[in-house]
């Protein structure tokens, strides 16, 4: 059992990370790209547990320290190996 | 008066702070290492400048969840002065002492260079004997130190004198040109400039110490 984890800023929060990526790829001649967030991918393997456990851990997980509430907003997936 | 100085792994400025509180100050001082469970008997408490945990996942995030971070919280929470500089207002933040975020500064860049404070609340032991409009030079040394909070925080920051210290030209996009604030009780400070590293003329500016000496001198 995996959990795939997705983190990416609010919106409104400044992301020069994800402007910079932006100005490149229309720099490169891609200008139908209109925006680029850069935000980040996590993946937690669990033992033995069960689906709707993996999904508790993983909520817990994300709100006590993989994600900060105040900027950040997550999401994730569990996947059955 | 006593110091505890909280090392990290990826603490780079603690022995910076432990120097201007025992050679510039010659107060006692002490070094705490992140895995002790309890603290002594302590006046004041350092959270120093650095890379605590490489800065993964987010600066200051993991550094939060050290065992002697449910100590400095405590005695934060009894009125303990605390004084997170740098990193250290970073894990302030994350352990939620202090309100609002530090995220990347607006052009990307690790920011090492001089900066000049305006003193902008003289409403604390920290601050108490500056002059309100002062300017502090001092240096910062940051990634991650642009000052973001919803409306209704830095209303409140603002509302309730939470401001310890502002920006003359903002270097980082911080919202309201914050460079320091408050908690509520006032007996916890985080800034992103670093008054240990101008606390003596050779280093270019000792207008941090001032910043020290109130504290001795009022709390």
């Amino acid at each position: 059992m995996r959990a795939k984890i997705y983190i990416r800023y609010k919106d409104g929060i400044l992301d020069p990370q994800g402007t910079t990526v932006w100005h490149a790829l229309n720099s490169m001649g891609y200008e139908a790209i209109n925006d680029v967030s850069v935000g980040k991918f996590i993946e937690m393997n669990f033992d033995n547990v069960s689906k709707e456990e993996a999904e508790r851990l993983t909520d817990e997980s994300c709100r006590k320290l993989l994600a900060n509430p105040n900027t950040e907003s997550y999401k994730f997936e569990i996947v059955e190996d | 008066m006593r110091t505890a100085v909280i090392v990290f792994p990826g603490s780079n400025c603690d022995h910076d702070a432990y120097y201007v509180m025992r050679k510039v100050l010659n107060k006692d001082v002490d070094f705490i290492w992140h895995k002790e469970g309890s603290l002594g008997n302590y006046d004041f408490i350092l959270v120093p400048g650095g890379f605590s945990y490489g800065d993964y996942l987010r600066a200051g995030a993991i550094a939060r969840f050290s065992p002697i971070m449910e100590e400095v919280i405590r005695c934060a929470n009894n009125g303990t002065p605390v004084m997170g500089i740098c990193n250290g207002f970073q894990i302030l933040i994350e352990s939620g002492l202090l309100p609002g975020a530090l995220i990347n500064n607006k052009n990307v860049k690790f920011l090492s260079q001089n900066v000049t404070l305006n003193v902008a609340s003289t409403n604390s032991i920290f601050t108490q004997n500056l002059i309100k409009g002062q300017r502090l030079d001092m240096p910062i040394a940051h990634r991650q130190g642009n000052f973001f909070a919803s409306d209704d925080v830095v209303k409140k920051l603002q509302d309730d004198d939470q401001i310890a210290f502002t920006y003359d030209e903002n270097p980082n996009g911080s919202i309201v040109d914050i460079a320091g604030i408050f908690n509520e009780n006032r007996n916890v400070l985080g800034m992103m400039p670093h008054p240990e590293r101008a606390a003596e003329s050779i280093l270019g500016s000792s207008d941090g110490l001032a910043i020290f000496e109130s504290l001795i001198e009022n709390m």
